[in-house]
């Protein structure tokens, strides 16, 4: 089993026609995942063909959620029409958008979240690179790939993964699959100031989800979202967790790349996060070259078997 | 994007927010007809750059104080006359300092009380927040942490905007009674909408005055937006100052490239905000220093890669590089292309330790193996960090 998504779980694509949204989602569809359904509005009653795929086109996302049965959408609509296409998705009652896109305005995010609350449909992202839910073939093809991540680092099995960085998110999953451990499902929540699913949202899905053994956690300066979650760890949770914050060496004040890494006082810097997550028993990865192995040190302190 | 002080209170006023009567220049021609929009008497002069605690600093040729009250407008202009072309050195500049290319010339308030207003997001709540206190004219860090109690925030709900309650609990709490409250509840509104509707990452006015007549006003300003919206506000991107930013930020920007200068000498080129941040992090913590931040982002091209090679050196403080590409969907191959035509196009003569994983990784290697280049193969990211770390000591 693996949180959010799963093999079976059917997926739309809004922005389906575009250079970047199409290039993702014939890699999607080659790594064995359901995309039953792009929305392009004005291009309904066309087809997306790939390899003998042919995916039919919607105008809006509630036609294409009925007509198909997608109750996860992936939006790669560029930043001035992307918090519009995520309210479509919260209308058509969808399970889970996942917004890859990158350069929202922060206040149109802040209005999208406002109106979410309450809603079924749960967000991931903004500039994120989505989420992997590894499946058992080679390569780990057969999963639910969902963004721009790549399939084939993955591996199916028992490790969950959550961060705010891309490469980042890669390189710990690279790390696992050369270690022979596998993933239940690796989420990239994003890099920006605002977002739908924060880290404790995505630590308390995989603490309750028993197929996951143990927790890789990635944050970055910037916001406290890292802390509240490794708090919450403290209380609650029994599995093993390592953690890795980037960003020990960024200046004070200066925008590191996302919108959402910037220092902005005592308490979200990298020394800082790293200390509170001593203190609630996460092992920290002490380079990025670390971080299976942080995982590895957890897991045999507690006596769990993490493949 | 930051903006001067002069430019901030231009669009306060354009929004309703009351600010001290004032005029820039640009040159020392512009003194004089600056000058005359004020009554002979006492004026404000102050240096125009992006950075804090002007008040305390030095000018490099020895000149004290980057804001000065002057007895008259001939004392004005010739203390304008020294600031002008100078370089002023603050707390937050840096040792460099920033040349000062415009002043400020401003009327002298009769303060009867300073205060503390800002406007920013509160990333906790996703809620724009206001924080105000009735310690104003000093750092608001020091008050939260010596005196939390003096500060009252508001959460404004976004669906519903600055609620009249809010604006009367924040009165309430600053103790403006009679006209001061009066016209600091508009001074607050105005001040909400001017945050809102530019797309601002942080209104901050302080000090925020009442003067002895019942004005309420905005002494200082300083005001930032959110670089995701500015293509909604071409108002305010024609404000952005190239002066006030490193020529080679501009030169990546110009290439989509995300590139900030740090001090250091091992220079970095890496695909993702993430993975860059922590190639610093491991180059500083094998005993190296990190040179910059540089982000190629998901997609690089060869030409990304060539640009970025460029702008690395334009940094005489480099004494090594170390390439860190993860490439999930992007081919290594690619990269290594441009890494090859890159160094043969500069010349390179510095150190070089490339790491490259992921896709197509085989013949991206193969690539930098046939190119005779004389470059060091990193294997991990640790490896990589080591042994530029080892050639640049």
């Amino acid at each position: 089993m693996a949180i959010l998504i799963h093999p079976q779980t059917k997926i739309l694509i809004q922005g389906i026609t575009g250079e970047f949204g199409a290039r993702h989602t014939r890699l999607s569809l080659d790594y064995g995942t359901q995309v039953v359904a792009g929305v392009t509005p004005g291009k309904g009653g066309q087809f997306f063909e790939h390899a003998g795929h042919k995916v039919p086109i919607f105008n809006t996302v509630a036609e294409a959620s009925r007509a198909t049965g997608a109750s996860v959408s992936a939006i790669f609509v560029p930043p001035p029409f992307a918090a519009d296409a995520i309210l479509e998705c919260v209308d058509a009652d969808l399970d889970l958008a996942v917004a890859i896109t990158e350069g929202i305005p922060i206040r149109d995010m802040v209005r999208v979240k406002r109106v979410m609350g309450g809603r079924k449909t749960r967000l991931v992202g903004p500039n994120c690179p989505g989420l992997v839910s590894p499946g058992p073939g080679e390569s780990s093809k057969g999963g639910c790939r969902i963004g721009i991540a790549p399939g084939y680092i993955h591996k199916q099995g028992h490790v969950g993964v959550v961060s705010r960085s891309g490469t980042l998110t890669y390189e710990a999953v690279y790390q696992l699959t050369v270690k022979n451990i596998g993933q239940t499902t690796c989420v990239g929540i994003g890099g920006d100031p605002v977002n739908g699913t924060s880290h404790l949202d995505v630590i308390k899905l995989f603490n309750a989800d028993p197929e996951t053994h143990g927790i890789i956690m990635i944050g970055e300066i910037g916001g406290n979202a890292e802390v509240e979650a490794a708090r919450w760890i403290k209380a609650n949770c029994k599995k093993p967790v390592a953690g890795f914050i980037a960003g020990a060496t960024a200046p004070a004040g200066r925008r590191m790349g996302h919108a959402g890494a910037v220092i902005g006082g005592k308490e979200d810097t990298a020394a800082a996060k790293i200390a509170i997550f001593k203190e609630c028993g996460i092992e920290v990865a002490v380079t990025p070259s670390d971080m299976a192995d942080a995982l590895l040190r957890a897991a045999a302190a507690k006596g769990v078997k993490l493949s | 994007m930051n903006i001067h002080e002069y430019q901030a209170k231009a669009l306060f006023e354009k929004f309703g927010v009351p600010v001290p009567k004032g005029a820039p220049a640009k040159s020392a021609a512009d003194f004089d007809p600056a000058l005359a929009n004020f009554a002979e008497g006492t004026i404000v002069v102050k240096a125009q750059i992006h950075a804090g605690g002007r008040g305390k600093g030095t000018f490099t040729d020895g000149f004290k104080g980057g804001v000065k009250l002057c007895p008259s407008r001939a004392a004005a202009k010739e203390t304008a006359a020294k600031m002008l072309g100078n370089t002023l050195v603050t707390a937050q500049t840096g040792p460099a300092g920033r040349k000062v290319q415009t002043i400020y010339f401003t009327e002298a308030c009769a303060i009867k009380k300073e205060y503390y207003l800002a406007i920013l997001l509160d990333r906790a709540s996703s809620r724009p927040v206001i924080v105000a206190s009735t310690e104003g004219g000093v750092e608001i860090e020091k008050v939260a942490h010596e005196t939390p109690e003096k500060i009252t925030k508001v959460f404004v709900d976004p669906a519903y905007g600055l609620a009249d309650f809010q604006v009367r609990e924040l009165i309430f709490k600053l103790g403006f009674t009679g006209n001061e409250a009066k016209n600091a509840g508009k001074l607050i509104r105005q001040l909400y909408a001017c945050f809102w509707e530019t797309d601002a990452s942080m209104v901050e006015v302080n000090p925020l005055i009442t003067t002895a007549g019942g004005d309420v006003l905005a002494l200082d300003a300083k005001v930032s937006f959110d670089d995701n919206a500015l293509f909604r506000h071409p108002e305010i991107v024609a404000l952005r100052d190239l002066n006030e930013e490193d020529p080679k930020e501009i030169e990546a920007s110009k290439f989509s490239l995300s590139y900030i200068a740090l001090d250091g000498n091992i220079a970095c080129l890496v695909n993702g905000a993430g993975l860059a941040m922590s190639t610093m992090d491991i180059i500083k913590h094998f005993g190296g220093t990190p040179a910059n931040f540089l982000d190629v982002g998901g997609g690089a091209s060869k030409e990304q890669v060539v640009a970025a090679f460029k702008i690395i050196l334009g940094d005489p403080n480099v004494k090594g590089i170390v390439v860190n590409i993860f490439g999930g969907i992007m081919d290594c191959n690619v990269i290594a292309q441009g890494i090859v035509e890159a160094v043969k196009e500069v010349g390179l003569k510095l150190p070089l330790v490339v790491r490259l994983e992921g896709n197509n990784v085989v013949a991206g290697k193969a690539t930098l193996a046939a190119s005779g280049l004389k470059l060091v193969s990193g294997d991990t990211m640790a490896d990589a960090a080591q042994k530029i770390v080892k050639r640049v000591a």
